[in-house]
């Protein structure tokens, strides 16, 4: 199967996009059928993450790119960005992890939190993708609830803090140059820039995955790591709220990206039940393939018009947090739901590396579970509604 | 150096196209469309020509205010700023070149960049008419010497070569079986061929920056151009549709059938 030049849009909902939306969309999909489909089936295979890809990113603009020009931003909206999201996940869930991490919970953070400094420092060569960043924040014991998280950092005589703890699950750990690393303090918990090569700080990756294994997960371990204040404290960011703050914006690229997974094994699937003949007749002509392609195109445009809402209010600062909790959970569990169905249409060859599918499919129970779990989100959204917090004892 | 490039807005060729059933144009329902992917290549050109050796880069289309779109996408890429002709109905080659023309007369670009033929219609006309109108050199299907896999293209280097003095201009030509240098006094008219180079992706800081750019429209009947076509579309057909093949038993059989019914030997 070519590669598709356009996405699936049942409803039109691309009516509804400027035309620098558009513009982004078609840029990104192109850049994903010319440098991420040829080569990323083989990388997942190897469990290789196509460190190649970065610098062409940066170059074209992908990280970051709702910041302001003056830190290499461009000032995209974020339904743009969203779309953006949309694209890189068609290619594969790693390859937008990576832009989300970068964008969404490395330079985000910096961009809000950071001093001047560390915004001038850090955010023209993260958008350049000429440095890499990671976000610690999880940790073995804490993954739900973050607000359990050992990591300790303590201020010291001199002007700097001592970090000491373990994070785990951390995409793009070992290939970071810069980590932003949570850490309960005595003034609450507070956020570090840890620069690669700090004495005590090391990032072993976690191998061993079937899914996102085009992506680098790591461990970070933080043993009595030293750091100058002035340049790794987030002066801005105190409290949960701010890390917190950050997953928001990197849910808000999922509720988006998890629907360019699902639209390319919903685009497989269809091609390949139109074209696949058993008993004399396309396996499309059978009732019971029908009803999953209905079902999943169904699915596939109803968490399009969502997100694209969802993306209305961000730009206008009226999305709340629970709402994007809504969109992070219904997309992806869709898209968990729509890979799964399209794998059974391909028969044994979905399967296979020849197709996308099962490689979706498989990534996607990562993206089911990370930045908040399917559950949390309902937990979350049910908070929303009711006014009681059923995670909070 | 001043630099003018066609950018047409065409029907993508990854969509279905159908013909309408009275024969008078195609089913534009589900129909995309995008930039010329000759013109891109002129575009893209136009930019490393500029980039080496400074100027302006003047995107122009003809056609109807939905082409504003392929313009910013040309903006996107690096383009400095654009004109839309604004014309409705049919435009045949003659009349494209007869506004091109004018626009020329209005701009006066040192070189021409066009792509060698739109993938709508194929014609592969409009530069060489308008080279003729103008009087000024020709020279069509440019491409790169060197080749896309070369150091040359990895580095985006023009394939255009200009002359230290900037009056002439070196381009290499695709002919039957090989390449043909041409060299020629500007002001000039080019086309472009498929493997002049591989255009950029516009990037997204490029793609906001191009809201700001200058996009100019006017009016085409305003330009005083004879545009009346000199070519008529009677009547759009399907291609036929392709029949099964057959299997002959021997090859006496084979030239049976070649020359009773295919008539071919």
């Amino acid at each position: 199967m070519a590669a598709s030049e356009e996405l699936t849009d049942y409803m039109g909902f691309q009516e509804l996009l400027g035309d620098e939306e558009r513009l982004v969309r078609r840029q990104a999909r192109q850049f994903v059928n010319a440098e991420v489909l040829p080569g990323i089936e083989r990388c997942a295979q190897e469990q290789r993450f196509p460190r190649d890809l970065v610098g062409r990113m940066g170059e074209l603009g992908f990280f970051g790119p709702t910041l302001p020009p003056e830190y290499g931003g461009a000032g995209l909206s974020s339904v743009a960005y969203g779309l953006l999201m949309y694209e890189l996940e068609r290619g594969d869930s790693g390859i937008r992890s990576f832009a989300s991490v970068q964008g969404a919970l490395v330079m985000y953070p910096i961009f809000t939190y950071g001093s001047e400094a560390q915004k001038r420092r850090w955010l023209p060569r993260l958008a350049r993708g000429e440095a890499v960043g990671c976000f610690g924040l999880t940790e073995p014991d804490f993954g739900s609830n973050p607000a359990g998280m050992r990591t300790r950092a303590v201020r010291e005589a001199g002007g700097t803090w001592r970090l000491d703890g373990a994070k785990m699950w951390i995409t793009n750990g070992s290939v970071a140059d810069v980590a932003v690393v949570w850490a309960r303090t005595d003034d609450g918990v507070r956020g570090f820039l840890v620069e690669k090569g700090a004495p005590g700080f090391t990032a072993p990756e976690m191998k061993g995955k079937w899914s996102l294994r085009a992506s680098v997960t790591s461990e970070l371990i933080l043993d009595g790591v030293r750091v100058d204040e002035e340049q790794s404290l987030l002066p801005g960011a105190r409290g949960l709220k701010a890390p917190l703050s950050c997953l928001t914006q990197a849910r808000y690229g999922i509720a988006w990206g998890a629907l360019g997974a699902a639209d390319a094994c919903y685009q497989c699937a269809l091609d390949y039940a139109l074209n696949r003949i058993q008993f004399e007749r396309p396996i499309a002509s059978f009732q019971l393939q029908q009803e999953k392609l209905a079902w999943m195109v169904t699915e596939l445009t109803k968490g399009q018009l969502l997100a694209l809402q969802l993306g209305r209010l961000k730009d206008r600062h009226l999305a709340t947090p629970a709402q994007v909790s809504m969109a992070k959970m219904n997309n992806v569990d869709a898209a968990r739901q729509i890979a799964a169905r399209a794998r059974t249409i391909l028969g044994a060859n979905g399967i296979t590396g020849e197709y996308p599918v099962m490689r979706h499919m498989t990534n996607l129970e990562s993206v089911y579970t990370y930045e908040g779990t399917h559950d949390m989100h309902l937990l979350i959204v049910g908070e929303a509604v009711t006014g009681i917090p059923a995670f909070r004892p | 150096m001043k630099l003018l490039v066609t950018v047409k807005r065409v029907e993508d060729p990854e969509s279905r196209i159908r013909v309408r059933p009275d024969g008078q144009g195609i089913v534009t329902d589900g129909v995309n469309y995008k930039m010329n992917p000759f013109d891109e290549i002129a575009v893209e050109e136009a930019i490393r020509l500029k980039e080496r050796h400074g100027g302006e880069v003047v995107v122009v289309s003809l056609g109807g205010p939905a082409a504003a779109a392929e313009l910013r996408a040309a903006l996107a890429m690096g383009a400095d700023r654009a004109v839309l002709a604004r014309h409705a109905g049919a435009l045949d080659p003659s009349g494209a070149a007869a506004l091109l023309e004018r626009l020329v007369a209005q701009e006066r670009p040192d070189l021409v960049l066009l792509g060698k033929q739109a993938v709508d219609d194929d014609q592969n006309q409009t530069g060489q008419l308008l080279a003729g109108r103008l009087g000024w050199p020709q020279a069509t299907f440019a491409s790169k010497k060197e080749g896309l896999e070369s150091p040359a293209e990895q580095a985006r280097e023009p394939g255009l070569a200009l002359s230290a003095d900037g009056a002439r201009l070196r381009v290499a030509r695709e002919i039957d079986g090989g390449l043909e240098t041409l060299e020629l006094e500007l002001p000039a008219v080019v086309t472009v061929d498929l493997r002049l180079n591989r255009p950029r992706f516009a990037s997204l800081p490029g793609i906001m920056k191009a809201k700001k750019k200058e996009l100019r429209e006017v009016e085409a009947g305003a330009l005083g151009a004879d545009l009346s076509p000199r070519v008529v579309v009677r009547r759009l057909l399907e291609p036929p549709a392709r029949a099964g093949g057959v299997k002959v038993a021997d090859v006496s059989e084979l030239f049976q059938r070649l020359r009773g019914e295919a008539k071919v030997v």
